[in-house]
C-alpha cells in the first residue's frame, strides 16, 4: 500500500538527519519493515530510487530488514507467531489475537560520508 | 509511483489552488530550507530560486543570515507551524554542534552510521497530532470517513447533515482525486465544505487536513466530516487527528470486502452497512459481514442504514450525538480543570 508516501516519508527522515549531520551524501538507508505491515518491498524500492533522484540519498543502497510476525492471544494469553495480520490463535482458534511484532515501518540508521 | 493505487504527491489542491507539500529551496550561500505551505517573501540573493504563490507573507532577509528568527549557514532546515509563521524549530537544531560527533571540517568527513530510529509515518503523525489538539480545543466531533468508491459515502452524508444542520455546526472536508463535484453537493445542502483535489495521491494526509482546517470556518462544539478519498487501502493508515474513523460497507459490493481489506476495518470505530434499501435484490448476507469485520476487529461496532430511505437513521444519528457529548465532555473537564487551578493558585 502507498509505497510512494513511505519512500517519500523516509526521504525527509534521512534528509533531515543528513543535513543535520553535515553529510555530503548517503550511503546506505536501513529499514526495518514488520513482515505485518501491509509494505510490498519491491514496490518501496522501486518508489525510494524514484524520489532519491536529485537528493543527498541519490544512488544509496537500500536495506531492508524483515520483522517477523508475533502476536498475544487475549483469549489464552498465548504468544504466537503470526503470518498474517488478522490470523488465528492456534492454540484456542481464536481470532482475537493482538499483533505484538511484525507492524513496524522504521527507518534504523543511515550511513554516510 | 504506488503501484497498487497510483499515489504519489505533488499535485495537492484545496479548492483548485495549488499546496506545495513541503517545498525546498536552496539559497546563495548554499543552505536549503522548506516551507510546508505557500508563501510569498523577498529574498536577497544572488541566486533564483521557485516558489509556488501565496496565502500569506512574511518578510525575511537571508543576505547574510542576520536579522532573522534563525540561520541558515549552519544547512539547518526549519519549518512553520499550521497557525502563525514563528518557526519551529525541530530537536536537529537543539543538539547541533553539540558533541564531539557532531564536529566536523570540510574535506575530513568519512563515512559513518547514524542512528534515526524513527517511525516513516512519523511527520504525518505529527500534523495528526497538532489537528487532533486543535479540534479538542473547539469541542469539535471529527470523523473520518473512509469506503469503496460508489458505497453512497457523499449521500450519505448530504442526508445526515440535512438531518443534524439544524441543531449542531457543521463542516465537511472533502478528498477527491479530482473535481469539485463533491463539495457542491454539499454546499447545496447550506453546509460549509472544502474541496481537496489529491491529484495522483491515494489518500488524504493530516498535511492537508491541517491547511483545510485553517480554511474552513471551523463548527465549534459540532461535528466535522472528512470524506476521504474513495479507497479501503491507503487511508488506513494516515491518522488525519480525528476521533474515529467510519467505514462505510454498501450491501451492493462483496460481504467478504472486510476480510479482503482488513486494515481498513481493523483501524475504524464504527462500520455502516448503506444501502439496506437494496437487500431484497442482492445476494448479501448482513450477518455474514459483521462476522467477518468482527473477525478482523472484535471491537467494531456496527449500524445498518439506508441512506436513500432514512431507514436506520435514528441510530447513527444518535451514535453521532453520543460521540459529540464525549467530546464536549472531555473539553468541559479540560476547562474546569484549568479554573480550579487557577483559582486554586
Amino acid at each position: 500500500m502507498h509505497e510512494m508516501s513511505l519512500a517519500e516519508g523516509v526521504l525527509q527522515l534521512v534528509e533531515d538527519t543528513a543535513r543535520r549531520e553535515g553529510a555530503r551524501r548517503v550511503k546506505t538507508v536501513v529499514l526495518e519493515i514488520g513482515t505485518l505491515a501491509s509494505v510490498e518491498v519491491e514496490a518501496l524500492r522501486f518508489c525510494f530510487d524514484a524520489v532519491t533522484r536529485g537528493s543527498l540519498a541519490e544512488g544509496a543502497a537500500l536495506e531492508i530488514h524483515p520483522v517477523q510476525g508475533a502476536g498475544w492471544c487475549l483469549p489464552c494469553g498465548a504468544t504466537i507467531p503470526l503470518e498474517e495480520r488478522y490470523g488465528i490463535c492456534p492454540r484456542c482458534g481464536s481470532c482475537q489475537v493482538q499483533p505484538t511484532a511484525g507492524t513496524e515501518m522504521r527507518v534504523k540508521e543511515i550511513e554516510i560520508d | 509511483m504506488c503501484t497498487t493505487c497510483g499515489c504519489a504527491s505533488g499535485e495537492t489542491r484545496i479548492e483548485g489552488q495549488a499546496v506545495g507539500h513541503e517545498h525546498e529551496h536552496q539559497h546563495g550561500d548554499g543552505t536549503r530550507h522548506s516551507h510546508p505551505h505557500d508563501h510569498e517573501h523577498e529574498h536577497g540573493h544572488g541566486t533564483a530560486h521557485e516558489h509556488h504563490h501565496h496565502g500569506h507573507d512574511h518578510g525575511h532577509s537571508h543576505g547574510d543570515g542576520q536579522g532573522h528568527w534563525h540561520q541558515h549557514e549552519d544547512g539547518t532546515w526549519h519549518s512553520h507551524s499550521h497557525d502563525d509563521q514563528a518557526h519551529a524549530h525541530g530537536e536537529a537544531d537543539l543538539d547541533y554542534g553539540s558533541g564531539a560527533a557532531r564536529a566536523h571540517a570540510p574535506g575530513l568527513s568519512q563515512a559513518r552510521m547514524v542512528q534515526i530510529e524513527q517511525d516513516i509515518l512519523a511527520k504525518n503523525n505529527q500534523y495528526a497530532a497538532a489537528n487532533r489538539q486543535r479540534l479538542a480545543e473547539t469541542a469539535i466531533l471529527a470523523l473520518n470517513l473512509v469506503s469503496s468508491p460508489g458505497s453512497g459515502k457523499t449521500t450519505l452524508l448530504t442526508r445526515t447533515l440535512e438531518a443534524l444542520k439544524a441543531e449542531l455546526p457543521l463542516a465537511v472536508i472533502e478528498g477527491d482525486q479530482e473535481t469539485a463535484f463533491d463539495a457542491e453537493r454539499i454546499r447545496a445542502t447550506g453546509v460549509p465544505a472544502l474541496q481537496i483535489n489529491t491529484g495522483k495521491g491515494c489518500h488524504l494526509d493530516a498535511h492537508m487536513v491541517g491547511h483545510a482546517l485553517e480554511k474552513l470556518p471551523l463548527p465549534e462544539g459540532g461535528v466535522l466530516f472528512i470524506e476521504n478519498v474513495g479507497n479501503l487501502v491507503c487511508p488506513a493508515a494516515f491518522d488525519l487527528g480525528e476521533a474515529a474513523k467510519v467505514a462505510i460497507l454498501s450491501v451492493t459490493e462483496g460481504a467478504d470486502k472486510p476480510l479482503k481489506y482488513p486494515d481498513m476495518f481493523h483501524a475504524a470505530r464504527l462500520m455502516l452497512i448503506n444501502k439496506t434499501d437494496l437487500l431484497p435484490y442482492v445476494q448479501f448476507d448482513v450477518d455474514q459481514a459483521i462476522a467477518y469485520a468482527r473477525r478482523v476487529n472484535p471491537r467494531l461496532e456496527v449500524l445498518t442504514l439506508s441512506a436513500t430511505t432514512g431507514e436506520g437513521f435514528d441510530a447513527w444519528l444518535d451514535w453521532l450525538r453520543q460521540r459529540l457529548a464525549e467530546v464536549k465532555g472531555a473539553r468541559i473537564r479540560q476547562l474546569e480543570a484549568e479554573l480550579a487551578k487557577l483559582k486554586g493558585a
